[in-house]
């Protein structure tokens, strides 16, 4: 097991360095121009300096690595002095956005506080509504509640988050002003008022992707259920009389649990990539609605660095997914 | 209830038939025929797998449901225009924001333009978008996994790959991908040609890998039978093999990922579109008729929630069709 985690590990650095340099090249290639915007009046030896500023003047390998070096040893070493209070990093140059001229890493953390709460929230209940629902209709299978329960989660797994977002909001904003429309990051929790409107701001965001989410676990959960209420184990946990509720919660719910676990881990990373789309219907400006910003103004030190944090993100999840199958079920021998 | 029971008798009579027309008829190769006439009346259709995939298939009734719906929906954006003969993209500029009325059944938008016309010509580009980006994700898939699987050699480093596309962030990418190309391609192929054919090579080429895997897989088990063996032994080449006696084998999960992959692909193309990264304006989609309606939303809820029923539903339906194929190719739930 041991051997097998540090294997994956030493092989998920090349995988990552090649996605860093895929990303790259993908930038580099493009024929957008960071200095685009600048107004055709400045004289273009001016123009070169601003370049050369930007730390656009040399070549891309050479670029490449700095951006590496920035990445895996200025970053770390900044926040090390941070939270020691060291000095290692003076002098040393940081991920410098374009767009906002402030360190990539500055702005990132101020965004992710954002998306935790309203994705990390929203993953969390979509888990807690998918595993009963999954239990339920794999044990009552073919009942009303079974096929209400898969006709429900085919329609949310179909509905893309963008379309139920906004008929939520005609419904629940516009219509009824149930709920505001806009996800106010400037609110902050002090007393139960504040903590109501906090409440209130993030049913909807939350709603959607939790529905979105469930929809998918849903089915794997009672799958997962089903195909293991079938095996010989379960009859001779029945045969030698547990009570149905220790057979169907204890026995065969630990073990269907092993592979929804797995797919709750590996769709993480997949969450924050799709919560690109639901922080913009509802405008909360969190690590998506940064990358589209970025995107849009050309800023490639940002789009390079958060497009590799999500890249991160997946193979360290994916890692993560592997290694609990393996701890989870003992049938699962790596080595 | 009559129905039902209508089906079951009509299935077993349908079983019987298969059955009997299979089981072996010692005598009736050694006397002649009484009446030659009769025993060709009677002769049953011949039973293929996909008689007995389409047999399963109408017995879920979800999918069966799915099929016909979207077979409206597809009669509807492209037969439709022929019948409801307004151009999508004719201004007319004192009838706009209109509510339904019998000139515009479904309304127009902020330009005066028909939205029942719009929606035909949008539903025309999102379902050739998901069908190309579908055929290019499924050959490529299939393609790596026939390759990866039938060659060891191209094993490692065709998986390695695969592995290293899984770990991509897709969504980021591919909106990096239309930003970044969607300029230069637009001015060298035109604006409709090239976003297309930019979306449609993005979307394929970020979706193949889930497909190339149960191919590979597939390949893998196939390798080890006789047939293959048998095959081998007569000499036949390496290509041959792979389309004679390999991809017929591993249609039917390939055409369940190619199910799938239409409905992820339209949804891909129109979460571009709700970005504002997709088609260019004047070039609807379902996605990007959505998009525009978004800014007037509190006024003209229906042009919103329009173009995303038909996203939805056709989502819907394409994914149980899929559930129902997949139902109907696995031999082990067939016949039951």
């Amino acid at each position: 097991m041991l051997t097998y985690a540090v294997r994956r590990i030493m092989l998920a650095i090349p995988t990552l360095l090649f996605i860093s340099l895929v990303i790259f090249l993908l930038l580099e290639l493009s024929p957008g121009d960071p200095l685009g915007d600048v107004p055709l009046t400045v004289p273009p030896e001016v123009k070169e300096k601003m370049r050369e500023a930007l730390g656009l003047g040399q070549a891309w390998y050479i670029r490449y690595v700095l951006w590496l070096k920035q990445f895996f040893w200025v970053e770390p070493l900044h926040w090390f002095d941070q939270v020691f209070g060291t000095d290692f990093s003076r002098g040393a140059q940081r991920i410098i956005s374009f767009q906002s001229r402030s360190p990539v890493f500055d702005v990132i953390a101020e965004r992710i506080p954002q998306t935790l709460k309203v994705v990390g929230f929203s993953y969390l209940v979509g888990v807690l509504i998918a595993i009963p629902i999954g239990i339920i209709s794999a044990y009552r299978q073919y009942s009303w509640f079974d096929q209400l329960g898969t006709f429900v989660s085919m329609v949310g797994f179909s509905m893309p988050t963008f379309f139920t977002g906004v008929v939520f909001i005609i419904v629940f904003a516009v219509n009824l002003q149930w709920f505001p429309s806009i996800y106010d990051t400037t609110l902050k929790v002090t007393d139960w008022n504040s903590f109501l409107q906090q409440v209130r701001q993030m049913a909807m965001p939350v709603t959607v992707l939790a529905l979105y989410n469930a929809a998918q676990i849903s089915r794997f959960m009672r799958a997962s259920m089903l195909d293991n209420l079938g095996q010989d184990y379960v009859r001779t946990a029945r045969a030698k009389g547990l009570s149905e509720r220790t057979v169907v919660l204890k026995h065969v719910l630990r073990n269907s649990l092993i592979p929804v676990v797995t797919v709750i881990a590996l769709g993480l990373p997949a969450v924050f990539g799709g919560a690109i789309i639901t922080e913009q219907v509802f405008k909360v400006n969190g690590l998506g609605q940064l990358l589209i910003s970025a995107i849009h103004s050309n800023d490639i030190p940002m789009v390079l660095t958060l497009t590799f944090i999500f890249a991160i993100l997946i193979v360290v999840f994916t890692l993560i997914a592997d290694i609990l199958y393996g701890i989870l079920d003992p049938r699962i021998r790596y080595d | 209830m009559i129905d039902k029971a209508q089906e079951t008798a009509r299935n077993e009579a349908e079983l019987i038939r298969e059955t009997a027309s299979n089981a072996p008829t010692p005598a009736a190769g050694m006397l002649p025929p009484d009446q030659p006439v009769s025993t060709v009346n009677t002769t049953p259709a011949s039973r293929s797998q996909w008689r007995d995939v389409w047999r399963q298939f109408r017995r879920h009734r979800g999918a069966m449901v799915a099929l016909v719906l979207f077979t409206g929906i597809v009669l509807f954006v492209t037969i439709g225009p022929y019948i409801w003969t307004i151009d999508a993209t004719y201004v007319d500029i004192r009838a706009r924001n209109q509510s339904f009325s019998a000139a515009h059944p479904l309304g127009t938008d902020q330009l005066g333009r028909d939205m029942l016309a719009r929606l035909m010509k949008g539903g025309q580009v999102s379902l050739a978008v998901g069908l190309t980006a579908m055929l290019i994700a499924v050959t490529l898939g299939s393609l790596i996994g026939i390759l990866s699987g039938f060659f060891r050699r191209l094993d490692a480093p065709l998986m390695r790959m695969t592995e290293l596309f899984l770990a991509l962030p897709l969504l980021p990418l591919l909106l990096l991908m239309v930003t970044l190309f969607r300029e230069p391609l637009s001015q060298a192929m035109g604006p409709g040609l090239g976003t297309f054919l930019l979306i449609v090579t993005a979307i394929g080429a970020t979706s193949w890998m889930q497909a190339a895997r149960i191919v590979r897989g597939d390949v893998l088990g196939l390798k080890e039978r006789e047939f293959i063996l048998a095959a081998r032994s007569i000499g036949t080449p390496n290509f041959r093999m792979m389309t004679r006696h390999v991809l017929p084998n591993v249609l039917s999960p390939i055409m369940v990922a190619a199910t799938l992959g239409i409905a992820t692909a339209i949804i891909t193309e129109s979460a571009l579109s709700f970005l504002g990264l997709g088609f260019p304006p004047d070039f609807p989609t379902w996605g990007r008729l959505l998009y525009d309606a978004i800014e007037q939303m509190q006024m003209y809820p229906w042009r919103v929630i329009l173009p995303g029923i038909f996203i939805s539903l056709t989502v819907l339906t394409v994914n149980y069709i899929g559930d129902g194929l997949r139902d109907a190719m696995d031999p082990r739930i067939r016949g039951r």
